[in-house]
C-alpha cells in the first residue's frame, strides 16, 4: 500500500507540473460549455432577410410589420421583381425572402385562401428550417388573430410548430453530450498518453524491473486521472446548473455513481490503448480517431441516432458514450432511476469487462 | 554456492527464428564489478533483461540472488536494482522527489528513506539544487543520481546498461568511484559499456559475439591469452576477426 501510495504521489507531480496541460484539462470544460450554451445556441437573431410584396395591400402591409417586429429577422432589401430573388441569396445577402402573390389580400377577404412563398438559404440547413419554421409561426398567428376578429374562417394553409424555440433545450442536451466528451478525453486519452509516456521515455522498464505488480503499476497511473475526470464532471454540472438552470430531476447519487462507472470503463479503454501502442503520438491519434470521432458523431450528441442509416445506427452500439448519454439524459431531464436505465448500465459494465480483460491479455509483464 | 550472486546456465533467447543470446554461461561473485561486453545487437541488452526478469528466456536456467528468474521473477526483483540504456529518472520531478519515489515503490521504511535521501544529496552536491528539475541538470550529474538511485534500496545485484554513454571523461571517472566504492560494500555490479578503458576496471570481462560469449576472464589473462596489450585489442579481434588479419 505503501508503494501505491509513493506511486500515485509520483503520479500527481506529473500532472501538477505540467501546468499548461492541468490549465487546459480544468479549463476545457468550463470554456466548452460556454461556447455550446451561450454561442453556439439554436436561437435565431436578426436573421436577415428580404421581402418580395407583389400585392402590397392592407394584410400584407400588416403582416410584413408583424414579422419584422420580431427580433428574429432583420430587413435586408424589399424587392420589386421575383427576378432580383436569386441575386440576394447569391450574393449571401438575405437567408430568407418571402413573398406575397399579387391581390394577396383580396384573394383572402374574398376566397379565404391566399398564398405566401416562402424562399429560405439551405446551404445551412438548420437555420433554413429555423427561419421556416418562425416565419410559419409568425403568419399562423397573424391567421388566428385575423379569424377571431373578423368570425371568418380565413385560410392562408400554414401549421407549423416551433421545433427549436426554446433557448435552453439546447442547453439541456449539449450538458450530457458534454460530460461524455470530456471523460471521454481526460480518462482516456490522458491515460493513455502518461502509459505510453512511460514507455517512450524507458522508464516504464524501469518500473518492471522493480518488485511493483504490472497491474499496480498500471492501477496507480490512472487513479489521478479518476479524480481528475470526476472533478470535471463535477464542474459541468454545477455550471449547467448555475449558469444554465440545466435540472438534475433524477438522483444525485446514481447520476455520480454512473459518471464513476462511465469513467472506469473510459480508463479501461485508455489502458487498452496503451497496451496496444508504443508511442505517444500513436496513443493520441488512436484516442482521437478511435474515440472521439465516433464519441461526438455516433453517440446521440449531435446527431439523432434514430435518423442515422442501419449501418452506422448499429456502429453507434459500440460507442459507450451513446449508452451513457442515454442514461445520464435519463436521471437529470426526465428523472429515471435505475429501474429504468439497468440495460444501459449493465452494457457500460460489460464494456469495462471486455477491455479490462482484452487489456490483462495484451500487457506483458515482461517485455516480450 | 552462496558467493555467487548471478549463476547462468545455457541461457537462449530467439525471437522467432532469430537467436539473440546463444546458450551463454557464467558466475559472477558477491561484490565483484563484472564488465558483460560485446558489439551493438551482440546480444548484451537481452541477456541483461532476461536476468532483470523483463524477459522470459527461451531455454536454459539462471538464478539471481539465489532465485529463478523464471519463475521467482518477483523475488528477483526485490534484491536488483536497475539502470537502463536510456535516461531513467523523471525529467519533471526534483532529484529528491525521484529518490523517494524509487524508494517508496521498494518499499523502504519512510524514515530510512528520509535519512539516506538527505545524506546522498550531500553526498552528490546536490542540496542547492533540491528545489530543481533534473531536466535543467546536466547529464554526468544526471547519470550518478540514476546510479545511486539504482542502488539506493541497497540491492545485492544491480545492473547497469552502459550508464556512462554520452558522458565526459572526468564525470565517467567519478562514475566508476561511485561503483567500486558500491562493490566494495558488497553489491554485485552487473555492467555494459562500450568504453574499453572501463573494462579495465572490472574485476571480470566477458566478451559477447552474435549471441555468444567468445571470452570470459579478468582484464589480465584475457590479454595474456590474446597476446596484446590492451582490452580494445582483444575485442577487436573477437568483434572483427577479418579486420585482425589484414591487420
Amino acid at each position: 500500500m505503501k508503494k501505491f501510495r509513493a506511486f500515485v504521489k509520483k503520479e500527481f507531480y506529473h500532472i501538477t507540473r505540467d501546468w499548461r496541460t492541468l490549465i487546459i484539462l480544468l479549463g476545457m470544460p468550463i470554456i466548452q460549455i460556454m461556447l455550446f450554451g451561450f454561442a453556439i445556441t439554436n436561437e435565431i437573431k436578426d436573421a436577415k432577410i428580404a421581402i418580395l410584396d407583389l400585392a402590397r395591400d392592407e394584410h400584407s402591409t400588416v403582416l410584413i410589420d408583424k414579422i419584422l417586429a420580431n427580433d428574429y429577422f432583420k430587413l435586408e432589401a424589399y424587392l420589386t421583381h421575383s427576378r432580383e430573388i436569386e441575386p440576394v441569396f447569391r450574393k449571401g445577402k438575405v437567408k430568407e425572402v418571402i413573398i406575397f402573390e399579387p391581390g394577396f389580400g383580396a384573394r383572402l377577404e374574398k376566397e379565404h385562401s391566399a398564398n405566401i412563398q416562402i424562399i429560405a438559404d439551405a446551404s445551412d440547413p438548420n437555420t433554413a428550417t429555423m427561419l421556416l419554421n418562425y416565419t410559419q409561426a409568425i403568419i399562423g398567428n397573424y391567421q388566428a388573430e385575423q379569424n377571431e376578429l373578423q368570425h371568418l374562417p380565413f385560410s392562408i394553409g400554414i401549421h407549423s410548430e416551433m421545433f427549436y424555440n426554446n433557448e435552453l433545450k439546447g442547453v439541456y442536451l449539449f450538458v450530457p453530450g458534454l460530460i461524455a466528451i470530456i471523460l471521454m478525453l481526460v480518462s482516456a486519452m490522458m491515460t493513455s498518453i502518461s502509459i505510453t509516456k512511460e514507455k517512450e521515455l524507458g522508464t516504464m522498464e524501469i518500473l518492471l524491473a522493480t518488485p511493483m505488480k504490472p497491474a499496480v503499476i498500471i492501477i496507480a497511473k490512472v487513479i489521478p486521472y479518476l479524480i481528475l475526470s470526476f472533478i470535471n464532471a463535477v464542474i459541468i454540472l454545477l455550471l449547467g446548473f448555475f449558469v444554465f438552470h440545466v435540472p438534475v430531476h433524477g438522483s444525485l447519487l446514481l447520476l455520480l455513481l454512473e459518471m464513476i462507472l462511465f469513467i472506469l470503463t473510459v480508463l479501461s479503454l485508455g489502458i487498452f490503448i496503451s497496451t496496444a501502442t508504443s508511442s505517444q503520438q500513436v496513443a493520441l491519434m488512436a484516442s482521437l480517431m478511435g474515440l472521439m470521432l465516433p464519441t461526438i458523431l455516433l453517440s446521440g450528441f449531435l446527431f439523432p441516432v434514430e435518423n442515422m442509416p442501419l449501418p452506422l445506427q448499429l456502429i453507434s452500439n459500440m460507442v459507450p458514450a451513446k449508452w451513457f448519454i442515454i442514461i445520464i439524459k435519463g436521471i437529470m431531464l426526465k428523472g429515471v432511476g435505475l429501474a429504468i436505465v439497468w440495460k444501459e448500465t449493465l452494457i457500460l459494465v460489460g464494456f469495462m469487462a471486455f477491455f479490462i480483460l482484452l487489456s490483462v491479455k495484451k500487457f506483458k509483464p515482461r517485455l516480450a | 554456492m552462496p558467493d555467487n550472486s548471478i549463476v547462468v546456465d545455457r541461457l537462449s533467447k530467439k525471437f522467432g527464428e532469430f537467436t539473440a543470446v546463444n546458450e551463454i554461461s557464467f558466475e559472477t561473485k558477491k561484490g565483484e564489478i563484472f564488465g558483460f561486453l560485446g558489439a551493438n545487437g551482440a546480444g548484451k541488452s537481452t541477456a541483461m533483461k532476461m536476468l532483470c526478469g523483463l524477459l522470459t528466456p527461451t531455454s536454459g536456467k539462471a538464478t539471481v540472488a539465489g532465485y529463478d528468474i523464471a519463475s521467482q521473477s518477483e523475488r528477483v526483483k526485490r534484491r536488483i536494482g536497475y539502470m537502463s540504456q536510456k535516461f531513467s529518472l523523471y525529467q519533471d520531478l526534483t532529484a529528491i522527489e525521484n529518490i523517494r519515489f524509487y524508494a517508496g515503490i521498494y518499499g523502504m521504511a519512510d524514515k530510512d528513506i528520509k535519512q539516506q535521501s538527505d545524506r546522498l544529496m550531500q553526498r552528490l552536491n546536490l542540496v542547492d539544487y533540491a528545489n530543481v528539475k533534473i531536466e535543467a541538470l546536466p547529464l554526468g550529474w544526471k547519470q550518478k543520481l540514476a546510479f545511486s538511485v539504482a542502488v539506493f534500496h541497497r540491492p545485492e545485484i544491480v545492473f547497469l546498461d552502459e550508464p556512462t554513454g554520452g558522458v565526459d571523461p572526468v564525470t565517467r571517472r567519478d562514475f566508476w568511484e561511485m561503483i567500486t566504492q558500491t562493490a566494495a560494500e558488497g553489491t554485485t555490479i552487473f555492467v555494459t559499456t562500450h568504453y574499453m578503458d572501463e573494462a579495465e576496471y572490472c574485476d571480470r570481462i566477458s566478451i559477447m559475439v552474435d549471441g555468444k560469449i567468445e571470452a570470459l576472464g579478468t582484464p589480465e589473462q584475457l590479454k595474456t591469452n590474446f597476446a596484446v596489450s590492451t582490452i580494445d585489442e582483444v575485442f577487436i579481434c573477437l568483434a572483427r576477426p577479418d579486420a585482425n588479419k589484414t591487420n
